[in-house]
């Protein structure tokens, strides 16, 4: 049984999309706790795969018995286990959250909802887990397209939106599947350790640096990386909150992880250095993306679109921490691949409870929330900490490794950027922060007539269904801090590059 | 570096405070005294924990304790030394008349948001000790960002249109602040691959002068926004509008020496007094303070504002702090480093004060202070002690530290320092005695009563407390709690021999 452990991590969720319909048929109340049934099945075996790596490196699982490079390969290193435990655990979270909003946004489509939400996690759970190219696009796929279906049940804008991703989501895909066939065309194989092996020797066909290329460019698409981002803040404002706290965390997350697969594993990371320049491209790109994220985000009023342009910064983040090409910064980069998805899920959970509640978006809707959703917007305040880099949440923590890599690149535009951008984020949350707690300014300065007004706004929090996530999520982000150290000693640094 | 003892006590006293913090947050205005209670009883136990460390570190032992592994070479981790220590005594002794005093404040004003209030003094309190006790920059940078964050609800506690926006003015000052600092740490830490502080620096024989240089501006330009170091001390009169018992703790004693910590920790443990003499950048570094001593000094003349004049006043003692390390002699950095715990009974004494007379009379100018010595002869009685300290007047503690910056701008053969630690003293005189007279000398103002009617005991008497303690530690400057040799510790451990 534990030998096919991997094999469950994607058979599991994928059965279970196809039988979810079969379910809601009849019984749409039983759609919910069969979808949460079927997803703690990858979240246990994406745990033990990765206790299995800790304890005894990484390991492979040949699909049907056909051996590599012929048949597909699953590869479970340290970052694909790292990454297949946030997956699971992201998407368990997000279906457990996501009742009030189902009710509240798309009433009677729980069977669509749950099986898109389980097909798109049978897809990011495939790009990450498998060790065959080819077998990565169909999963892209998989997500892509049941991605497109979750937005587009959203609000006004969302079929618009939806369609500008598919547009947009397609060339991105298609420019990887490209990537694929020119490997394929110099090698004849597909499999990424086997290519690994045969690519150094091809470094300087220009067949390779082509299908390179299309690699780069398909992956920024999928993660949103400026200027390829512009399907990102329509598509992710506009779908249904539970979708928005599934897809947002883990989608650009895990093209970042196909990023670094690509770079590190399947090429040596000396070829974006010294035969392409991409690392310098991708830095300068990723400088940009930080400014204009954050500049952009300083723009809105509406809270949602805010937090998408703030993933747009954060994107930057990562890409910088891969541009910079050293151990700190790599560590860095996927330090906060991990913590960013648990503070945009967080950030998303609360909007979600927020909206639940019948309050607007916009930041002057925060009036008084603090007295009307304590737990919300305590939880709001740590992960807002967290973003702006306030210790001991985990921002702080993958901030600092960034710091430290490109520091060592000795790239002191980039030092600044960091630091700048999480300035910007502090006065994007701070703002709200303001907004929420404290007493209105024209009401006048009359602080002691306060304890009349606080006993007229009632309390209202959110239901407990999405509450506790939201609190988990919160105490995952303070604990991951602190235990950053902890996560890298076991499994990051595992998964940088020995030459580093 | 003597015999290391591992013990969870450094823990201890930082998590009593943030669970009492908690505590406090739970138990919410329903339950007043119960929420008092927290808060007293918290103080009471980071006491007893902190001065149980006193006798091991003055044995020559430092007491480590390891939370956690970062990176290679650092760690978050607790390490008491002498001076980390000093500021941690201070800090928490100074909590408990603190507790009385803001229980006494707030429920004379009636103030709202009570329980906010509470909570974010217990966590500025739990992260001022964690920075005193940090064994490295990091876990130093992390406590001192917490401090940062947990000290703006105070700021703006009273959620009118100057608070708010001394609340972003503070923000904005030190979370910028914050950045440079990680940004410094970072480069120290590519450069020697360590972050552990040294008794005498560590930094020396790597990186050239010039990034050297570099670093120690950016070390001293990010500490010293908490420290109220010219030009990045505009912050600290404006966030005056806090309550004043959060002025009294918080920007006389735990943030703001903070920063001033801070600052002593980069200059005397990190780069070390043998390579700033090598750099040769001593004498600018005490250039620079010595300019804020005069110009904070000029200054706090021109404030009618009670708070205002003490925050001027609180920006140029800082300096001198950083002045006497900076002099690199060994005197001068005995009487820096003594003035840290000298300065905060000395400063807290004088923001108790401001804050019984604006609770009893509402009058916050000094202007409108004329006669009322008669009426509050307690709290005037402790106000011109201090102030007296704060002078350099024996036998009050303030003179011991200025003895020693004295002597040891002498010892550095710059005389143009001791001129300026002299006019610094005549300055605190000229700006202080103002007060003392009108409330003693001038003509009663109409609303002033006729007989002692003093604010309420549960604030008059902390402040006589640490008014009496101000003459205690000036006659008897190792009495209770060894300040004195702890100090000498300090400077050993830095200056070895």
């Amino acid at each position: 049984m534990s030998d096919q452990l991997p094999a469950f991590i994607i058979i599991a969720p994928l059965l279970g999309a196809f039988l979810t319909p079969v379910i809601g048929w009849r019984y749409r109340h039983l759609c919910r706790p069969w979808a949460l049934m079927i997803l703690a099945v990858p979240l246990y075996a994406a745990g033990g795969a990765l206790l299995q790596v800790i304890e005894s490196g990484p390991f492979g699982y040949n699909l049907g018995g056909w051996a590599p490079p012929w048949g597909i390969e699953y590869r479970i290193d340290h970052l694909s286990g790292l990454m297949l435990v946030l997956i699971a655990a992201i998407g368990l979270l997000a279906a457990i959250s996501a009742k009030p909003g189902i009710t509240m946004d798309i009433r009677g489509k729980e069977a669509n909802f749950y099986t898109l939400l389980l097909l798109q996690i049978t897809g990011l759970l495939g790009i990450v887990i498998t060790g065959d190219l080819f077998n990565i696009f169909v999963f892209l796929e998989i997500s892509s397209l049941s991605g497109y279906g979750l937005i587009a049940h959203g609000e006004d804008g969302a079929p618009m939106a939806t369609f500008n991703y598919i547009i947009i989501g397609t060339i991105g895909a298609s420019f990887y599947l490209l990537g694929v066939g020119y490997l394929y065309m110099a090698t004849g194989s597909l499999n990424i350790a086997d290519l690994a092996t045969i690519l150094p020797n091809l470094y300087h066909s220009k067949v390779i640096l082509v299908g390179f290329a299309f690699f780069t460019t398909g992956v920024a698409i999928k993660m949103g990386l400026f200027p390829l981002h512009t399907w990102m803040p329509d598509a992710y404002t506009t779908a249904p909150n539970p979708v928005s706290a599934l897809i947002a965390p883990l989608m650009t997350k895990v093209a970042a992880y196909l990023m670094i697969r690509i770079m590190f594993t399947l090429f040596q990371p000396d070829f974006a250095i010294s035969v392409v320049p991409v690392a310098t491209i991708l830095g300068w790109m990723s400088v940009v993306a930080i400014i204009v994220g954050g500049i952009k985000a300083l723009a809105q009023t509406d809270i949602k679109r805010m937090v998408t342009y703030i993933m747009i910064a954060e994107v930057g983040y990562i890409v910088m921490g891969i541009s910079v090409m050293n151990r700190p910064g790599l560590t860095g980069a996927i330090l906060h691949i991990v913590n960013d998805a648990c503070m945009i899920f967080c950030l998303f959970l609360i909007i979600g409870a927020i909206s639940y509640k019948g309050h607007g978006r916009e930041i002057y809707h925060f009036q008084n929330l603090n007295k009307k959703m304590p737990w919300t917007m305590a939880a709001f305040v740590i992960t807002a900490l967290s973003m702006c880099g306030i210790p001991p949440a985990c921002g702080f923590f993958s901030k600092w490794y960034l710091i430290l890599g490109t520091i060592a690149a000795k790239q002191w535009v980039f030092a600044i950027t960091l630091l700048a951008s999480s300035l910007i984020n502090a006065i994007l949350f701070f703002r709200i922060i303001e907004k929420a707690y404290l007493a209105p300014l024209d009401s006048g300065a009359h602080s002691h007539d306060h304890d009349h007004e606080e006993e007229i706004i009632a309390r209202d929090e959110a239901p407990a269904s999405l509450l506790i996530p939201i609190l988990i999520t919160t105490a995952i982000i303070i604990i991951l801090g602190p235990f950053s150290g902890k996560i890298i000693d076991l499994v990051i640094q595992h998964a940088v590059p020995a030459t580093f | 570096m003597g015999e290391v003892i591992y013990s969870a006590k450094p823990l201890w006293a930082v998590l009593v405070s943030m669970i009492a913090a908690f505590l406090i947050l739970l138990t919410g205005e329903k339950a007043r005294n119960l929420r008092e209670g927290w808060t007293i009883l918290a103080a009471l136990i980071k006491f007893v924990i902190v001065f149980s460390l006193i006798e091991p570190v003055l044995a020559g032992k430092t007491i480590e304790y390891t939370l956690i592994n970062l990176l290679p070479g650092v760690a978050l981790q607790f390490r008491v030394d002498a001076f980390g220590l000093l500021f941690g005594v201070v800090a928490a002794t100074l909590w408990i008349p603190t507790s009385f005093y803001s229980i006494g404040y707030v429920r004379t004003l009636n103030e709202h948001g009570q329980s906010r209030y509470f909570f974010s003094f217990a966590m500025c309190l739990s992260s001022a000790i964690g920075v005193a006790f940090a064994g490295n920059l990091l876990t130093l940078l992390i406590f001192y960002e917490i401090l940062t964050i947990a000290t703006w609800p105070l700021v703006i506690h009273h959620e009118d249109e100057s608070a708010i926006m001394g609340g972003r003015k503070y923000l904005i000052y030190t979370l910028t602040a914050g950045c440079t600092l990680l940004l410094a740490i970072g480069i120290t830490y590519s450069l020697a691959g360590t972050l552990d502080f040294t008794g005498g620096g560590f930094l020396a024989g790597h990186g050239t002068p010039g990034l050297l240089i570099l670093l120690l501006v950016m070390f001293i330009a990010g500490f010293g926004v908490k420290a109220g170091i010219m030009p990045f001390h505009e912050w600290l009169p404006s966030a005056m509008v806090a309550p004043t018992p959060v002025s009294a703790l918080l920007h006389a004693v735990a943030v703001v020496k903070a920063g001033v910590f801070g600052c002593v920790r980069v200059i005397l443990f990190v780069f070390g007094p043998e390579l700033l003499h090598q750099l040769g950048v001593w004498t600018i570094l005490a250039g620079v303070v010595a300019f804020t001593v005069v110009v904070a000094g000029l200054l706090a003349l021109g404030q009618d504002h009670l708070k205002r004049r003490l925050a001027f006043s609180t920006i140029n003692n800082l300096a001198l702090i950083i002045l006497g390390v900076s002099l690199l002699s060994k005197n001068a950095m005995t009487g820096g480093i003594l003035h840290i715990a000298n300065h905060a009974f000395m400063k807290i004494t004088l923001f108790f004060c401001a804050g019984a007379i604006y609770a009893k009379t509402h009058k916050d100018h000094v202007s409108q202070l004329d006669g009322l010595g008669r009426q509050m002869p307690f709290t005037f009685a402790a106000f011109t002690i201090a102030a007296m300290g704060l002078s350099g007047i024996p036998p009050v503690n303030g003179f011991i530290s200025k003895w020693f910056l004295c002597l040891g701008a002498v010892e550095t053969h710059q005389i143009i320092f001791l001129f300026v630690i002299l006019t610094s003293a005549m300055l605190d005189v000229a700006f202080f005695f103002p007060i003392i007279y009108n409330g003693y000398f001038k003509k009663p103002l109409p609303d002033v009563a006729a007989k002692i009617d003093e604010a309420p005991m549960i604030m008059v008497i902390p402040l006589c407390l640490t008014a009496l303690f101000s003459i205690v530690f000036g006659i008897m400057p190792n009495a209770f709690l060894n300040f004195f040799n702890i100090v000498r510790l300090a400077v050993t451990n830095v200056l070895g021999g």
